[in-house]
């Protein structure tokens, strides 16, 4: 037998020696470098593209940002005032503002920024403003009609402002924020890195250079904030959190946000035209089921539309939403609705039979899809899931075609909800609202929201909304929704944002 | 010369069947997805909870999108005769200049990849090989085996959990710096590794168990001396030529290899791409794999023809 030229046996010790050697100080984290890690890619550089890139990473500035409760706080602007007629807006900019190119932050420049934003299709295209202009170095903004959500669309990220040099014609061909961070090296669609913008007339922040990396995968996302590889791991996996709790580097933060599950009815088909068959679906549903097997967070199972992290709109005093199969099969039996072959409810000759569209943009639709498919079956309903893309339901909703759509709605779009409950609960419905329902009493309630200033009656107003949609159930909420993001036991003073306009690293600084 | 002239030229020929079946064949996919491509278009540019109908009905005028597609499609193969591969109909983006970033990252995780594997996958062939039926040989199989039927995402998590987050000797995921790339090529590598380990140990088997090894022994070579005299050339032809066929493999590992690692190539772009309807983007950067496949089989074939003598003769 030849022998061997290669030696095997030292090859077999290295490797099975490995696992001894030191760990190198390779992966340890360089020094006064912030690292962030979310699920969102930078796609472009349009502040309506990845302005939420942007804006979080504190690059990109708005005029006016928002607190928790989603109230108005001085961001470019450094004060505000609202006209006698309540039409025109009058912004005071920060004069030691300066745009990271080192131009000064001019009314002229924000007027322009804020102007391009509204010819763009998205958020800002459907503010009734008729004239934004810089007016004696401050920005004045008329409205068309009083409309008291524009502080809060003025809060959005596609409303950023750019430095003047950052657009090219319409495009915008580089990023010339005017935040704590500068943009120092960017790599689309995955990579950023910013340090501290030394201009800042803000009080400098203590931490000095932030990265940001787009990780698709909630596998990848947990492995980082495991290893200590990153300081922020942004939208956790549920099925990651309980692990990630074990880790003593790192604090996992679950908090509430303005978002829910939901399921949208077409409440001007037969099936779902009387109040009392979208009632019955409601009862039909196991939501402490789906949250705690589907979503591993009981405290997700929404009692009602508006979760309680919404404290102005959530009423704790209404009924909750609950599960009683009998009751279900009672309202539909009143309704006409029999038995049939195989247990499926008939009424003259017709099943009750629908098709729910859901798609995977958000991964744990289709399951919470496929499990109310089996709890409706036992009321008797026979619904079909089409996991669809997420164009669908508008596209349907247009046409008319669509059924019912399980699908996740944020109500912070801006950070006041009324712009959303507006878009979609107005006389016409909405896209991602109600469909072939409107409520006369809800629409005054909306009307009277968006120009009275009494925040006695506004209150009043928004439990009263509240209350209309519990009732009437145009839509059937599911579940709420949990933000868990991991944060680094290295760093201190740091408080995550519930409504996501940023991750206020600025403001945070290195622990011990 | 005139043989090496043949091989190229049929290369050549290759390459624009390539341009012209990969071109219509991912726009007509695409234009088949079910759904309306505005609405889709619209969702990745804005997010999916701001788009209503007005944003994607502004997207379908912009891009012309109610065209007749055999207008739509003329127009991306006359923009390829100008070498204009369009712009990205999400990010707004020029494709080629996205293309060429991506493809720089590509290539990178890709030819590290091909070297990992070939310093893995061979040389534990080839000690295989020359004592086949031993340990070793059982062992490799098993090894081989097993690394070949797990998908690339289960390898990749394996080495992510061990080396990274348990061991913290290389960063988990991301881009940007040298260490990065590790990861993700090793895990395309074990995948490569374990077959081309094969291919090796039997090529390496053939040529000890045939006449002339024995002869080249018998006249009194030591085995290494033998080796390296009479069995490396020739083993070694089965193994280049087997690169070839690896390029699928790794081309079809970089899709998902990149995503797990968030690493911005190639093949995490025609992903999202896919996702978005971006057709442009997804016919260029199908078109640059199909490219890089038919250019990598050249060289190939050029390898195959510098060691193989029989071949330059004929």
């Amino acid at each position: 037998m030849p022998s061997a030229p290669l030696s095997r046996r030292p090859l077999l010790l290295a490797a099975a020696g490995l696992p001894v050697l030191p760990r190198p100080a390779a992966a340890q984290p360089a020094a006064d470098l912030f690292r962030v890690v979310t699920s969102q890619e930078i796609n472009g550089l349009d502040p309506a593209r990845s302005g939420y890139v942007f804006t979080r990473m504190q690059v990109l500035e708005t005029l006016v940002g928002a607190d928790d409760g989603g109230l108005a706080v001085p961001q470019l602007a450094r004060a505000w005032t609202l006209s006698e007629d309540r039409l025109t807006w009058r912004f005071a900019l920060r004069e030691g503002a300066r745009f990271h190119d080192g131009t000064p932050v001019t009314a002229v420049a924000v007027a322009a920024a804020l102007e391009r934003a509204r010819g763009q299709s998205g958020l800002l295209g459907t503010l009734p403003a008729e004239r934004i202009a810089a007016d004696d170095g401050a920005v004045l903004v008329r409205t068309s009609r009083p409309f008291a959500p524009l502080l809060a669309f003025l809060a959005h990220y596609s409303a950023g402002i750019l430095a003047p040099a950052a657009f090219e014609g319409q495009a915008v061909r580089e990023m010339i924020g005017s935040g704590p961070y500068k943009v120092s090296r960017l790599l689309p669609p995955q990579r950023l890195e910013a340090a501290r913008w030394e201009r800042w007339d803000g009080p400098a922040p203590a931490i000095g250079r932030v990265s940001y990396l787009a990780a698709g995968r909630g596998e990848t996302r947990a492995a980082m904030a495991e290893g200590g590889q990153a300081e922020l791991v942004a939208q956790l996996a549920p099925e990651t959190v309980e692990r990630l709790r074990r880790n003593p580097r790192v604090a996992v933060d679950v908090r509430a946000i303005p978002r829910t599950r939901l399921i949208k009815l077409n409440c001007a088909s037969p099936l779902f035209r009387d109040v009392r068959a979208r009632h019955a679906l409601s009862l039909a549903l196991d939501r402490q089921g789906m949250a705690a097997a589907l979503l591993r967070s009981p405290a997700s199972t929404a009692t009602q539309l508006f979760p309680p992290a919404m404290a102005e709109w959530h009423v704790p005093a209404l009924p909750p939403l609950r599960r009683d199969l009998p009751e279900a099969r009672r309202l539909l039996a009143e309704l006409g609705w029999q038995p049939g072959p195989e247990g499926i409810l008939h009424r003259e000759g017709r099943p009750f039979a629908f098709t729910l569209r859901t798609f995977s943009d958000r991964p744990e639709l289709p399951g919470l899809a496929t499990a109310m498919q089996a709890q409706l079956r036992e009321a008797g309903i026979d619904m079909a899931v089409a996991v669809v893309n997420s164009g669908e339901i508008p596209a349907g909703h247009r046409d008319g075609t669509l059924e019912a759509a399980l699908m996740a709605r944020n109500f912070s779009l801006v950070p006041d909800p009324l712009g959303t409950m507006l878009q979609d609960y107005g006389p016409e419905g909405g896209d991602w609202g109600a469909m072939g329902w409107s409520s006369p009493a809800l629409n005054g309630v909306l009307e009277r929201l968006g120009a009275v200033a009494d925040p006695a009656e506004r209150a009043a107003l928004r439990g009263r909304a509240s209350a209309i949609l519990h009732e009437e159930l145009p839509v059937i909420p599911v579940s709420w929704f949990d933000l868990a993001t991991a944060v680094s036991r290295r760093v201190a003073g740091l408080a995550v944002d519930p409504l996501e306009l940023s991750f206020r690293i600025a403001g945070a600084r290195w622990a011990g | 010369m005139g043989g090496l002239i043949r091989v190229l030229g049929g290369r050549a020929v290759q390459a624009v069947l390539v341009a012209l079946l990969v071109g219509t064949a991912c726009f007509l996919m695409v234009r088949l997805l079910p759904g309306d491509m505005a609405y889709r278009i619209a969702a990745s540019r804005y997010g999916y909870d701001l788009v209503d109908g007005a944003a994607a009905e502004a997207v379908r005028q912009e891009l012309g999108l109610d065209r007749p597609w055999p207008v739509q499609l003329g127009a991306w193969f006359g923009g390829l005769l100008r070498l204009d591969l369009g712009v990205s109909l999400a990010s707004g983006e020029e494709v080629a200049e996205a293309l060429g970033i991506q493809l720089g990252h590509t290539l990178l995780l890709s030819v590290t990849a091909l070297l990992f594997s070939l310093l893995i996958g061979p040389p534990l062939g080839a000690l295989a090989g020359l004592r086949s039926g031993g340990w070793w040989d059982g062992a490799l199989l098993v090894l081989s085996a097993a690394l070949r039927a797990l998908p690339a995402f289960v390898v990749g998590i394996g080495l992510m959990l061990w080396l990274a987050v348990e061991w913290e000797w290389l960063p988990v995921a991301g881009v940007g710096g040298w260490r990065e790339v590790i990861l993700p090529a090793l895990t395309l590598a074990l995948g490569l590794a374990a077959a081309s380990s094969r291919v090796a140990r039997d090529a390496v088997a053939g040529v000890v168990a045939s006449p002339f090894f024995g002869f080249a022994r018998m006249k009194g070579l030591d085995d290494a001396t033998a080796f390296r005299r009479h069995g490396v050339r020739n083993a070694a032809i089965p193994v280049v030529a087997y690169l070839g066929l690896q390029l699928v493999i790794l081309i079809e590992g970089v899709v998902v290899v990149e995503s797990l690692f968030a690493w911005p190539g190639i093949g995490h772009a025609l992903v999202h791409a896919v996702l978005g309807r971006d057709i442009p983007m997804v016919q260029g950067t199908a078109l640059v794999m199909g490219l890089l496949f038919v250019a990598l089989n050249a060289l190939t074939d050029l390898a195959c023809w510098l060691l193989d003598p029989r071949r330059r003769a004929a």
